[in-house]
């Protein structure tokens, strides 16, 4: 069984976000970054079922397309028990829109034969909610979104899926498909240090992205801005001490 | 042209959040007929033409299905813009619609300025105003921003829809409700919610006796509870309960939208982090910017006294 977990590095979002020249994006270079949260229950789903079957029967692939700060993130996926990598090379990753992203994905993996695809729900930084279904309308194959529980048995997958409320439906489908995982689907383990250091070894296939990219954007982000401040916050600061005595006063007051 | 909005239902019951999508076409005044699979009778309270499907024969959602549907409506009457809303519905089916039809697709949409339309990005701290660039158009609205109140009594002509589908590869079992609620927290008239801010499960008790004091309920945001340090009956949210104290404390809790959709409506917030401009000041009476756990120590102590 051959298995692709397609992943994104993205921001932290407790950053300050300072916008870079053309204002259509922010400025990277003061910004830490980290895998995003909903692919990292992707690659967790995807261990998880090669331990189940049988580590010799399964094959399983991360790709991650951006600069070259996005090895991080494929490397952080080996050590987690990924057995390859496919590193797209993209500077422009950023302005590219969610349908271009899939298409490029499509482009390079589409005669691998995947029997099972998983992305992310959502990413952190854009919360677009799109790469993934894309990805399999252009592959033909069954999409399933929103998964938290995740089931295999002989070619046949049974998910819930979550819906509004904590209430959740439960599918069924045929291989192949693509997953698109919700938070909460596993408890994603921490890369141990021999694995780390066997990360080392495995390999990562580097592409750059023009070998891939066929189309130009359905959707542009023409510039980015704070969003106007409604906000009635008053901010308390200072040290807690002196914070907390006019804190007590206020709740005292609503209560 | 009118924009074609697609309603939801869901076991043979209208989505009341649906008529937000009225509430979108109203405030930019754009003439609208809707579209969903429900039945007759539970229909929407609008005027205009309604095309539905009925959900006796083509069942509970099924995106195979649906998608079907609705690219043959769009097909027949040359809609340009395809409007759902940002939910589970929406987001799953918007973009296999946007595929069949070609269409560019923005999802999460909270406000059209001019050609452009707004959504946030980086969890609330930036608006992308972005410009679709075909000629077809398709959207998901952020639930809540676009509220419409229906005239109870207003009807409208309804279109029965029928149409020959595939048989769709996905296969649905069944629903499962909402695990049982342990509590209530509906009924609090004070909430300490705990967010990932508190860093580790021991902070947790800090804040479960500042809440004791203060006579509240103990809430959380979702990675506390997907996490197992608290019930899911604890967890505030779009998944979660939907609350509206007389005071909310939110500790270490950014003010992710699907947060805000189960609290905003709190009498009064007092948010407690270390980043002054997380989102949650959006909608925070008071931001305290410091570290959750001092604040709280310090408070219980005090109100202790
Ligand atoms: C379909 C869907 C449904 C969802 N439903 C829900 C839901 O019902 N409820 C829900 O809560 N979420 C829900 N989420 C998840 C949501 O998008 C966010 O991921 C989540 O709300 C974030 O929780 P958080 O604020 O605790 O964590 P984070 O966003 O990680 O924020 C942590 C905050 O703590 C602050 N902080 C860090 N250290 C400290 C410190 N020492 N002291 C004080 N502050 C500190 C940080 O500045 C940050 O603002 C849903 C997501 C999806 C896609
Ligand atoms: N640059 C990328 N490289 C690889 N996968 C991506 C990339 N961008 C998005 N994805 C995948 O698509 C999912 C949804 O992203 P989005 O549509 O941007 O919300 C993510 O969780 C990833 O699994």
């Amino acid at each position: 069984m051959k298995i692709l977990v397609s992943i994104k590095q993205v921001p932290d979002l407790e950053s300050r976000f300072k916008l870079n020249e053309k204002g259509n994006w922010v400025v990277e270079s003061d910004l830490a970054f980290r895998l995003n949260e909903y692919d990292e229950y992707a690659i967790e789903e995807a261990v998880r079922l090669k331990e189940k079957i049988g580590t010799d029967d399964v094959d399983i692939t991360v790709l991650s397309i951006g600069p070259e700060r996005v090895k991080e993130v494929i490397k952080k996926a080996l050590a987690m028990g990924i057995d390859r990598g496919i590193y797209i090379k993209d500077n422009e990753a950023f302005s590219k829109d969610p349908f271009r992203i899939a298409t490029i994905i499509h482009e390079c993996v589409k005669d691998h034969g995947y029997d099972i695809i998983f992305t992310g729900m959502q990413s952190n930084d854009r919360s677009s909610c799109q790469v993934g279904v894309f990805l399999g309308e252009l592959l033909g194959i069954s999409t399933i979104t929103t998964i938290i529980g995740f089931e295999y048995n002989n070619n046949v997958v049974t998910v819930k899926r979550e819906l509004e409320g904590g209430k959740k439906m439960v599918l069924k489908c045929r291989l192949p498909l693509l997953l698109t995982c919700q938070l909460g689907l596993n408890t994603p383990r921490y890369p141990t240090l021999p694995n780390i250091m066997k990360a080392k070894k495995k390999e990562i296939k580097e592409y750059d992205v023009n070998d891939f990219d066929k189309i130009t954007n359905n959707i542009t982000i023409t510039k980015l801005n704070y969003p106007e401040k409604k906000s009635k916050a008053e901010f308390l600061e200072g040290s807690v001490s002196d914070i907390a005595p006019k804190l007590v006063k206020i709740i005292k007051s609503k209560i | 042209m009118s924009v074609l909005l697609i309603g939801e239902y869901r076991e043979n019951k209208f989505f009341e959040s649906a008529y937000d999508l009225v509430g979108y076409a109203k405030k930019y005044n754009k003439t609208f007929e809707m579209f969903a699979v429900g039945n007759k009778g539970e229909t929407p309270n609008i005027k205009e033409k309604l095309y539905l499907a009925d959900s006796n024969k083509y069942n509970e959602y099924n995106p195979v299905v649906h998608k079907e549907l609705i690219t043959a409506l769009v097909n027949k009457n040359n809609y340009n813009e395809i409007v759902f809303l940002h939910s589970s519905y929406g987001w799953d089916l918007a973009p296999r619609l946007a595929y069949d039809i070609g269409a560019s697709l923005i999802t999460g949409v909270i406000d059209i300025a001019g050609e452009e339309f707004i959504k946030p990005v980086m969890n609330g701290k930036l608006n992308a105003h972005i410009k679709p660039d075909k000629e077809k158009l398709v959207l998901t609205i952020q639930s809540g921003t676009f509220s419409y109140e229906p005239d109870r009594k207003e009807t409208g002509e309804i279109v029965d829809y029928d149409l020959a589908v595939t048989k769709s590869p996905i296969e649905f079992i069944s629903y499962e409700e909402a695990a049982t609620l342990g509590v209530d927290l509906s009924k609090a008239d004070i909430i300490v919610s705990v967010g990932r801010g508190i860093g580790k499960k021991e902070n947790i008790k800090n804040a479960e006796e500042l809440a004791k004091y203060l006579k509240g309920e103990l809430g959380a945001s979702r990675p506390i509870v997907d996490a197992g340090w608290l019930d899911y009956s604890r967890q505030v949210g779009l998944t979660g309960q939907t609350v509206s104290p007389k005071l909310y404390i939110a500790c270490g809790i950014s003010g992710s939208i699907q947060h805000l959709a189960g609290m905003k409506k709190s009498n009064y917030i007092i948010a407690i982090n270390t980043d002054k401009d997380a989102p949650i000041a959006e909608i925070a009476d008071i931001l305290v910017v410091a570290d959750a756990n001092e604040v709280i120590k310090e408070l219980t102590k005090l109100i202790n006294q």
